[in-house]
């Protein structure tokens, strides 16, 4: 049985005057997936959200959301969506409470049922203590998991996270991952934008990684990481200005070498012995590490810069 | 529903839901728009009527106070409808964000821009009718007749909230209402509001015409008077014909702001 697409896009487009942000993309989601978009500030990530939120247009090419045209379903796509932009725009002045029972009613949703599904996700949100409270009172993650639960007040079969961690704790975070896990578990669709790529591991079945508007590459995040790294990576910082100048004395020792600013990666097989090796050579770096390849190494291998660029 | 509904649907009404609950925890600044109509008739009205005396509007004779109180109306009604939809849907639109949130949910942007304008038409209603109470308690009411002025007040509201909202698209940042000041200042000091147009001269006369608030006034004043002709309907008209395109201008704006 072939999965039902919930979303499917082909040669999206989006120019804002001169400046094009997407540069013809071609996506399809099935339902139940987690689906991400990995890559740096200004990819055209957030462009692309937008208009898969039936919020924007696309300047050219097609996009069908539940098979729906945004140009003229538009209400009826949003009332199955759930999306949770970068910047929050809540009510400040509202409580807790008040927040989620306001956006339900924007969804045409009788009160009765509102404030039965506002009580669950309070309680899924961990807000309930705080629910009548000002939400200019909470603190940033209290502030996101709030933004999160009021993209649910209409139960959506699709919820749209761009950038849902960015600027969280470590532990606001794990707690955000811990939530959407549970919704990817009762058959939510999610599509994620994320610069971190540790998120995109965890959270995404499947993702695209997008730089300067295109995608350059699409597949689950393990097997990306097999198709363009190796297994494993060894880095090393020497006490120097510049670390271009050991670019040609490592190479022999991996399949690959990336010069960064402050480092040096090595892409192996078995990291352990390639720096047995290289210390064997008389190469002496004041610190080195070896670690596994991530989707960062996917990145920077695909466009020569990393993430956080 | 269909979203070709040029200036919004039923769901605009949310909007109207919303402000009264955002509204409801700044009641004070409600109550204060009790209190200004008291003041304009009080202090034009009471002060001013001593110094001017009677006057005469269509052969009949009236006090200072009586000709002056529809011009204070229809002034308040165009500063309260100016403050709502210019400085408050500014700072949703280009400072809290207030409505990137809700363009996420089935809302329209026509949805929004015409949800303000309830917004206003909804407290123009509360304010006209306690301005119309406190001018009959005064005795500034011409006639009977004066329980039009409500609906009046409201068309008023209607015209300058599509104006505002139309406005409000162009302000960059908080120097530029200084702009919006310094349009509203003469139009509220020209507009023949506080003396008959009959005394300028006849070329800015035909200038102020044009002034949707003197346009507003005179409606305004006929009603109070109890004095009606077939121009009050060109008057109720042209502040319809503003509205409509004010709006129309707002949602476009309002469009290429949000959903660019």
């Amino acid at each position: 049985m072939t999965a039902e697409r919930v979303v499917e896009a082909r040669h999206l487009v989006k120019r804002f005057g001169s400046f094009e942000a997407v540069k013809g993309i071609d996506v399809a989601i099935d339902r139940g997936e987690s689906f991400g978009f990995l890559g740096p500030n200004g990819a055209g990530k957030t462009s692309t959200m937008r208009m898969m939120s039936a919020v924007s247009q696309p300047t050219e090419g097609t996009i069908t959301i539940f098979g729906l045209d945004p140009r003229t379903d538009g209400p009826d796509i949003r009332r199955r969506l759930g999306v949770v932009a970068q910047e929050d725009s809540l009510e400040l002045e509202l409580s807790v409470r008040l927040n989620l029972e306001m956006f339900g009613r924007y969804f045409d949703l009788p009160r009765r049922v509102v404030r039965e599904r506002v009580d669950e996700l309070l309680d899924f949100a961990q807000l309930t203590e705080r629910a009548d409270d000002k939400v200019d009172n909470l603190s940033g993650g209290m502030k996101r998991r709030l933004t999160i639960a009021r993209g649910l007040i209409n139960q959506p079969e699709i919820l749209i996270l761009d950038e849902p961690t960015t600027g969280l704790d470590p532990q606001a975070r794990h707690l955000l991952w811990d939530r959407l896990y549970r919704l990817k578990r009762e058959g939510v669709t999610l599509i994620i934008t994320t610069h971190y790529m540790d998120e995109a591991e965890q959270l995404c079945d499947r993702l695209v990684v997008m730089d300067r508007g295109t995608i350059v590459a699409e597949g689950a995040p393990r097997t990306l990481i097999e198709r363009y790294s190796t297994r494993e990576v060894v880095e090393l910082r020497f006490s120097t200005d510049d670390h271009e100048e050991f670019h040609s004395r490592l190479s022999p020792f991996a399949e690959r070498v990336e010069v960064l600013p402050d480092r040096v990666l090595l892409y192996v097989n078995e990291g352990d012995e390639t720096l047995m090796e290289i210390h064997a050579a008389g190469i002496t770096p004041s610190s080195a590490l070896v670690r596994r390849s991530s989707l960062e190494d996917v990145f920077l291998h695909l466009t020569g810069r990393t993430l956080t660029d | 529903m269909t979203r070709l509904a040029l200036f919004g649907t039923r769901r605009s009404l949310r909007i109207l839901e919303r402000n009264a609950l955002v509204y409801r925890s700044q009641w004070l600044m409600l109550v204060s728009g009790f209190f200004e109509p008291l003041f304009y008739l009080l202090s034009i009205g009471i002060g001013l009527n001593h110094l001017v005396g009677d006057l005469h509007v269509h052969g009949r004779v009236v006090s200072y106070a009586t000709f002056v109180a529809p011009g204070m109306l229809a002034t308040s009604a165009m500063n309260g409808a100016m403050i709502d939809t210019v400085f408050n849907t500014f700072f949703k639109l280009k400072i809290s964000h207030t409505y990137d949130a809700l363009l996420s949910t089935p809302l329209e942007v026509t949805d929004v821009a015409l949800g303000e304008v309830w917004w206003a038409l909804a407290r123009a209603t509360v304010y006209g009718a306690s301005f119309i109470a406190c001018m009959a308690l005064l005795g500034d009411a011409g006639s009977w007749w004066v329980v039009l002025c409500w609906p009046g007040a409201i068309l008023t509201s209607l015209a300058f909230s599509c104006i505002g909202l139309a406005a409000c698209t162009y302000v960059r940042s908080w120097q530029d209402f200084d702009l919006v000041t310094l349009v509203q200042l003469p139009l509220f000091l020209f507009s023949a509001t506080f003396f008959p147009i009959s005394l300028y001269p006849r070329w800015l006369g035909a200038i102020v015409s044009f002034s949707p608030l003197y346009q507003s006034a005179s409606l305004l004043r006929g009603f109070s008077l109890g004095q009606f002709d077939w121009m009050m309907v060109i008057r109720a008209g042209y502040l319809v014909a503003i509205a409509l395109v004010g709006l129309r201008i707002a949602s476009q704006r309002f469009r290429r702001i949000l959903t660019p």
